[in-house]
């Protein structure tokens, strides 16, 4: 099904909602292509393109809502979801804390799409991993990867005359490279709205070299050390910062609660260099124009030197509160330095490099205590040279602890969680007194 | 159900400790409605001819409806009410000894025969890179047959009202018990399959799953300390009757009542704001070794991470290096017909047939017949989990039924069956099993999880931790985690209770593959105990 055009998605939405009969009824409807391929043991593996459509319905009767989803599109189907939600609404409670639909919004335009990426065929996905499996096999590796695309196309309409229409594009590289033995691993990504920032080779190339240079790690005693972290690293950690909900601090259950109520908002917690943001805009990491209950996202400033300066809030709890309805984070761009990755490892005198970290989970939510391993290429530095490589390690750490513990940033580089799939910009870091708290055999 | 009718139940919630059964019609109406069979024979034909046509060796397609309901609520009001319904079909091929696939929600015979050629196309684009061509092991075909997860109350009929009914029982049950903060929900998932492939199998099925669940909240804000205390629920393959609360349900034993297969939620909830309250104000551990006797709701999460993922030959030869990672179960500790995984009291079964099991179906998504099958016996590793594809690389010449895709819309691969340890021979009770232990902790409940790419080194917590001194349970600790090495802490297993002791956790939303699928799974075993394992303290000030 080929994607619709902002007109073709407003008139479809148009026919939807004169079949509603509810108070007020808000629509959602997205589509698009998404094609992946995936290699291992230096062969292609799986690979495929799938097209889809769906509709989201969400009616309200007064303080009742219902809400449903549908992927078919002929009248049939239409008029049975618009039923289904209705009914779904009649039957449901009041709801004290409905907030009815939101009127006209400005949305903003977010340079997120990318023709080019639209544009990948098959044959490219198949030459890209053709070329990371030629570049493993010439240094004896054995490379795992996947390429994933999508170009992808999203309208809400409401019966309070809000309309808005976004297109975007995207495309995530990653390569695994081990050495023929098993002994080594090593693994790059790049991730970009625009293919044509892609170099899959080259990413290639540093995970082969990684595999190569991580054979024969040495077991160092757990403990607390320096780490440099590549933004594989620390993305998660990071990431998990902006769990910045108002209501929940306010509740006193959340790391941003304060003891006898009340919140850390503007509390030093963290180095004065750390400032993290979300900007929909940013050219090298764009998002999307709008959160889910349709309010538009605009540049916003979580932490401010350190300090929390922003929480999010609900409709209803900014209501409530009397405070600004700020939506919660969408991207996020953290400040960083000049210096390259290289220049951090250079101007380091004992520490270990980490690639990439994995299996990351809450331990504690009070604290924001996570667990953790490094994976796929962990080394230790001394006088500012890689000297061998270091068997992985198990870590419990705070990111508000670790960003306590802040000795140098680099330059923000373009990245995606895995987790929430939201581009972002994360700078190299070196961080003191990182906590290892036992060995791990996995390579 | 009729407005004034729901009204009506909604003003008998507040002290309701038994929600009234009722009939009527469905919720969703329309949503039952199956698919004709002629239909979906005519649909696949279409699919596997236009495969077959374009040069195809071997064409699958799966037919696919997926339904899922949710109802949530937070303290006194209902968050959220809904619903999903997709639509679609998955079109697998082997071309030139490669695979491709494609999908479309275009359901009608020329748009699953475009999605076909568009699957033999890839095929084509990629043959060129291929080095090791597709080797299906032989699958006859089944004609055409079907299964049903053998439910006793289908959860989409069930009124929407009832199970609004229920959660705001279950939230008052626990504001009223002193929980500061209440969340419940329940969530109703059904897949409606239609497979069929070129061996000639046309295999229709129905499968339910359904999860519970709450989690209370207890505050104190002096201090400023927050404590959260989850349901004892898990996510079943069963139907509504998981919810009601029968006796054969429940293992009262030692600390509090855990739960089988017929889950009492207004009971769990009740004690769960205390349970909270004295976790908030319980010891802190102090770091060490202790014996640990572990709960079947806990020890579910250890077994999947540590014996179910590493036993999927998928990681073994290297499929998922670059995402979930690779095993240390390699070929040759298999092939050594001796290598020593766990204690003697250790064996594990794999199986996709168990009633009310999340993994339990009657084919899998390429066609084989499911079945049960031993991974480590006594200790040793014995076999993997494996697909079609997969079983010439062991020299085997079936498939185990591994293969799984969470929806039309995403390719088939091997995914987990369920992995269970099995029960011990001689009769034993957890009481009994905690009276022999002189400085243990007993863990009731899941909590954080996290194990390395190669299934090496685990950390895991869990909802409820009790201090064991002198074979007696001695309060509550806090701040709980434990870490072993995989093989290290099978070795440590001392002794497992026995059947009667037996029940099912499992995970309804497990990750795995590129682009990332979930797949549910159960895990079975009874209370088990394992001496000298690493306990941390996890407490730290921010």
């Amino acid at each position: 099904m080929p994607a619709l055009t902002e007109a073709e998605a407003r008139a479809l939405l148009e026919k939807v909602l004169r079949l509603s009969k509810a108070e007020s009824c808000e629509l959602s409807l997205g589509g698009g292509t998404s094609g992946n391929i995936r290699f291992a043991r230096n062969t292609v593996t799986t690979s495929g393109e799938t097209e889809n459509m769906s509709l989201n319905v969400r009616s309200s009767f007064g303080k009742r809502s219902g809400g449903t989803s549908v992927n078919q599109f002929d009248d049939a189907s239409l008029e049975r979801a618009v039923r289904r939600a209705e009914e779904l609404a009649r039957l449901a409670p009041e709801d004290p804390e409905f907030m009815p639909p939101l009127g006209p919004q400005t949305y903003m335009a977010t340079p997120g799409y990318v023709e080019a990426t639209a544009a990948i065929t098959p044959e490219y996905r198949a030459g890209l991993a053709g070329a990371s499996i030629a570049a493993a096999k010439e240094k004896n590796c054995v490379a795992a990867g996947f390429l994933d695309d999508g170009a992808r196309w999203s309208a809400r309409m409401n019966s309070a005359g809000l309309f808005g229409y976004n297109r975007s594009t995207s495309v995530t590289y990653t390569v695994t490279a081990r050495t023929t033995d098993g002994l080594g691993s090593g693994w790059a990504g790049q991730d970009a709205n625009d293919v044509t920032r892609i170099d899959g080779p080259a990413a290639a190339r540093i995970a082969v070299e990684k595999a190569a240079a991580s054979r024969d790690a040495r077991a160092i005693e757990p403990g607390k050390y320096t780490v440099v972290l590549e933004p594989a690293a620390s993305i998660e950690l990071i990431q998990n910062l902006l769990n910045v909900d108002a209501r929940s601090a306010d509740e006193g259950r959340s790391f941003l609660s304060k003891s006898g109520g009340g919140t850390r908002l503007g509390e030093k917690m963290m180095d004065e260099r750390v400032t993290i943001y979300s900007d929909p805009a940013n050219a090298d990491a764009p998002d999307g124009p709008w959160v889910g209950d349709g309010r538009p996202t605009r540049r916003t400033v979580w932490i401010d030197k350190g300090a929390y300066q922003n929480l999010s809030y609900s409709r209803y709890w900014a209501e409530k509160q009397g405070k600004p309805a700020l939506p919660g984070p969408s991207n996020f761009i953290m400040e960083g330095g000049t210096q390259s990755l290289e220049e951090l490892i250079r101007s380091t005198s004992r520490g270990l490099l980490v690639t990439r970290t994995w299996y990351i989970r809450t331990v504690d939510p009070q604290t924001l205590l996570f667990t953790g391993l490094t994976r796929d290429g962990t080394f230790y530095i001394e006088d500012g040279q890689i000297r061998y490589a270091v068997k992985n390690m198990r870590f419990n750490e705070s990111p508000v602890i670790m960003l306590n513990n802040l000795d140098a940033l680099g330059r923000p580089v373009r990245i995606r969680t895995d987790e929430t799939g939201q581009p972002s910009l994360v700078p190299p870091m070196r961080i003191r007194d990182f906590n290892f708290s036992s060995l791990s055999d996995a390579v | 159900m009729e407005r004034r009718e729901f009204l009506q139940y909604s003003g008998l919630v507040a002290g309701a400790l038994a929600l009234p059964v009722r009939g009527g019609r469905p919720d969703l109406p329309g949503a039952l409605t199956p698919i004709p069979d002629g239909d979906k024979k005519d649909l696949a034909d279409a699919a596997l001819n236009a495969a077959r046509g374009a040069g195809a060796t071997y064409a699958d397609v799966r037919i696919g409806r997926s339904l899922s309901q949710f109802v949530s609520a937070r303290e006194r009001k209902i968050q959220g009410v809904g619903g999903g319904e997709s639509y679609g079909a998955g079109i697998r091929v082997i071309a030139e000894g490669t695979w491709g696939f494609a999908a479309t929600n275009v359901v009608t015979p020329d748009g699953l025969a475009a999605a076909a050629r568009n699957a033999v196309a890839i095929a084509k684009a990629n043959a060129k890179f291929q080095t090791e061509p597709v080797q299906l092991a032989p699958q006859k075909g089944y004609g055409v047959v079907s299964w049903k997860t053998p439910i006793e109350k289908n959860g989409f009929d069930v009124p929407l009202g009832e199970k609004v009914d229920l959660l705001l029982a279950v939230n008052d049950a626990a504001l009223k018990a002193g929980a500061s903060f209440v969340n419940s929900r329940i969530a109703l998932v059904n897949e409606q399959k239609y497979f069929a492939s070129t061996d000639g199998s046309y295999i229709d099925q129905d499968i339910h799953r359904i999860f519970p669940g709450f989690n209370v909240t207890v505050v104190d804000k002096a201090s400023g300390k927050f404590e959260n205390r989850g349901s004892l629920s898990s996510p079943m393959g069963m139907g509504y009757e998981y919810l009601s609360a029968r006796p054969a349900g429940k293992f009262a034993g030692p600390g509090t009542v855990k739960y089988g297969s017929y889950y009492d939620i207004m009971e769990d909830v009740r004690v769960a704001p205390a349970q909270a309250r004295e976790k908030l104000g319980a010891k802190s551990v102090v770091a060490g070794k202790y014996d640990l006797v572990l709960d079947p709701s806990h020890v579910w999460l250890t077994i999947h991470e540590s014996a179910g993922h590493p036993t999927e030959l998928d990681r073994v030869l290297g499929y998922e290096a670059n995402y979930a990672g690779t095993s240390f179960l390699t070929l040759d500790k298999w092939q050594s017909h001796k290598f020593n995984y766990g204690s003697p009291q250790v064996t594990i079964v794999a199986d996709k047939t168990q009633p009310h099991s999340l993994g339990a179906v009657g084919y899998d998504d390429e066609g084989v017949k499911t079945k049960e099958w031993t991974l480590i016996r006594n200790g040793i590793l014995v076999d993997y989990q494996k697909t079609r594809d997969q079983a010439h690389i062991l020299g085997q010449s079936a498939s185990d039924g591994c293969s799984y895709a969470q929806s039309w819309g995403d390719v088939q691969f091997q995914r987990m069956p369920n992995v269970s340890l099995q029960p011990g021979t001689k009769p034993l009770t957890p009481t009994q099993m905690i009276a022999g232990v002189d400085r243990g902790i007993y863990i009731v409940g899941d909590g954080s999880f996290s194990i390395d790419q190669q299934r090496y080194n685990f950390q895991f917590s869990g909802k409820l931790f009790y201090e064991i001194k002198g074979g007696k349970l001695a309060g509550m600790l806090r701040d709980v985690a434990y870490q072993a090495n995989t093989r290290e802490f099978w070795n440590s297993c001392v002794q497992v209770c026995d059947r009667r002791d037996y029940r099912l956790g499992g995970a309804f939303n497990d990750g795995k593959g590129e682009p990332p699928q979930s797949s549910a799974v159960s895990h079975g075993s009874a209370t088990a105990r394992f001496n000298g394992v690493n306990v941390l303290n996890t407490a730290r000030k921010i």
